[in-house]
């Protein structure tokens, strides 16, 4: 397992400059990045589902919509029970599993500029050459799993760095789809112990409402 | 106006097409287990946009035959279990949707039109599952423009618990706007409150603008703990453990109905 610290940091590099970003449904390690982009940033304003205290939406819950339709959302994270080389995104169902739904995916990532990929599960079974079902099609930014990151592009993935313990051949060993590597490949940067002491402290604090079990293990000292 | 949870759940009969809100969005579990106890079947479920526990016991219980909803998950707690085994067998039918498309049906139907047009989803294999939804070409454009048209969703029951009521049938909902409009576009909206506010929510200007007027709510019953067990963390981890398998969701079940 990755530490989820090193993969919120990631998360929040991959939006960084965005002025609003957006967290759905099942989304703690992603929620967690929101809030370090915005102590990075003041400035930015983030909605994170679940979260009383960050809901900038008083309008109900088709606002987020309505002001993503409108191009007013910068970035907004997508998971996938599948994930393939063209950015599809599989939130459905596969091998006659049932997954939870597609939840606001199918809608959001055409509508958002800066859709970022995240799936902690970095193996063949999730990152496949073609998904069984588009539960959402469009061109994301990033994609961040546990092993890596790759940036998206018109010709598909292409990987950027790769975090500790891993290389380019034990990532193509892991994927499933074809990807090119950045001529800067490198390792992921880990962040300061500044940022890994938000995580830990105020970060974790933040989630602790609508994310109990994984403020406590932001808050561990493990990894 | 003012009832109680035996009225409230007599008021939804087998086969009723029902509305309910997310998890996090005020679902009345106080209802939901005594629809259980009744042994309600063949409901109809559509989900603002989606569920977790409220929606998962329904099935597991055997009184759900449809459900239409953007995503059933337990969250942190894990996958809902009785709605995959229910989707793996067959036993209930699944209309899948995307989120602004639940939304943008309720609002159709508040607004008494047939459909709305609603950006993005072009590309999603949901457009293949849902012959009900269409794609058009804008007709006030000059430029090829497709847009999606979802058509209104008219519930029978909207059944929501929210925070406070007033004895003339207004219900406080705060930001939870969606379930003013879930209220609007039902036939029927059944509320449990949390308490009751003793004056009347519409004459305070702070309160008035997260109000649901009475106009549009058929009984309100004071139900303290009406989210129950969804506020107790225990009661979440010990169902996600029981609803791995039938026999473990129906003995957990019968405890929370009868202990």
């Amino acid at each position: 397992m990755a530490d989820p610290r090193l993969l919120a940091a990631l998360l929040a590099d991959a939006v960084a400059g965005s002025r609003t970003i957006a967290v759905g449904s099942n989304s703690p390690i992603p929620a967690a990045a929101a809030l370090l982009a915005q102590r990075r940033r003041p400035e930015t304003t983030i909605s994170i589902l679940g979260s009383s205290r960050h809901n900038p939406f008083p309008d109900g819950g088709r606002e987020l919509f309505d002001f993503a339709a409108q191009g007013r959302l910068d970035a907004f994270f997508l998971g996938g029970g599948q994930i393939d080389g063209a950015g599809n995104v599989n939130l459905l169902q596969a091998g006659g599993i049932r997954f939870p739904g597609s939840y606001g995916s199918a809608y959001l990532m055409p509508l958002v500029p800066n859709i970022v990929l995240f799936r902690e599960e970095h193996s063949r079974r999730v990152l496949v050459p073609r998904v069984e079902f588009i539960s959402a099609a469009g061109r994301p930014r990033r994609l961040v799993t546990g092993r890596a990151v790759f940036g998206g592009g018109e010709d598909g993935f292409v990987l950027l760095s790769a975090h500790p313990g891993e290389t380019e051949e034990s990532i193509r060993a892991a994927t499933g789809f074809a990807f090119a590597t950045a001529p800067g490949f490198g390792p992921s940067p880990t962040p300061p112990p500044e940022e890994l002491a938000w995580l830990r402290g105020p970060i974790a604090d933040e989630l602790a409402q609508p994310y109990p079990r994984f403020a406590q293990i932001l808050r561990g000292s493990h990894a | 106006m003012i009832t109680d949870l035996p009225s409230l759940a007599s008021a939804i009969p087998d086969g009723t097409l029902l509305a309910i809100p997310a998890d996090y969005g005020g679902p009345s579990l106080a209802v939901t287990l005594e629809l259980i106890r009744r042994k309600r079947r063949g409901l109809r479920l559509v989900t603002a946009p989606t569920s977790g526990l409220q929606a998962d016991l329904l099935i597991g219980a055997g009184v759900v035959t449809e459900i239409e909803t953007a995503g059933i998950s337990l969250g942190e707690y894990g996958a809902a279990e009785r709605f995959r085994a229910a989707w793996s067998a067959g036993t209930i039918a699944v209309k899948d949707s995307t989120c602004p498309a639940l939304h943008a049906g309720f609002q159709a139907a508040e607004k008494g039109v047939p459909f709305l047009p609603l950006r993005g989803i072009l590309g999603s294999d949901l457009l293949k599952r849902r012959p009900d939804w269409k794609v058009i070409s804008n007709p006030l454009a000059d430029e090829p423009d497709p847009i999606v048209l979802v058509p209104a969703i008219r519930p029978e029951v909207a059944l929501f618990h929210a925070p406070l009521a007033d004895r003339h049938g207004n219900v406080w909902i705060g930001m939870r706007r969606e379930l003013a409009t879930l209220a609007h576009a039902s036939s029927r909206a059944l509320v449990t409150a949390e308490e009751l506010y003793p004056g009347n929510l519409l004459d305070d200007p702070l309160r008035a603008p997260g109000t649901l007027p009475h106009l549009y709510v058929d009984q309100v019953a004071l139900v303290p703990g009406g989210s129950w067990p969804l506020t107790d963390p225990s009661s979440l981890a010990l169902y996600a453990e029981a609803a791995r398998t039938q026999s473990g969701f129906a003995n957990l079940v019968r405890e929370w109905l009868h202990g």
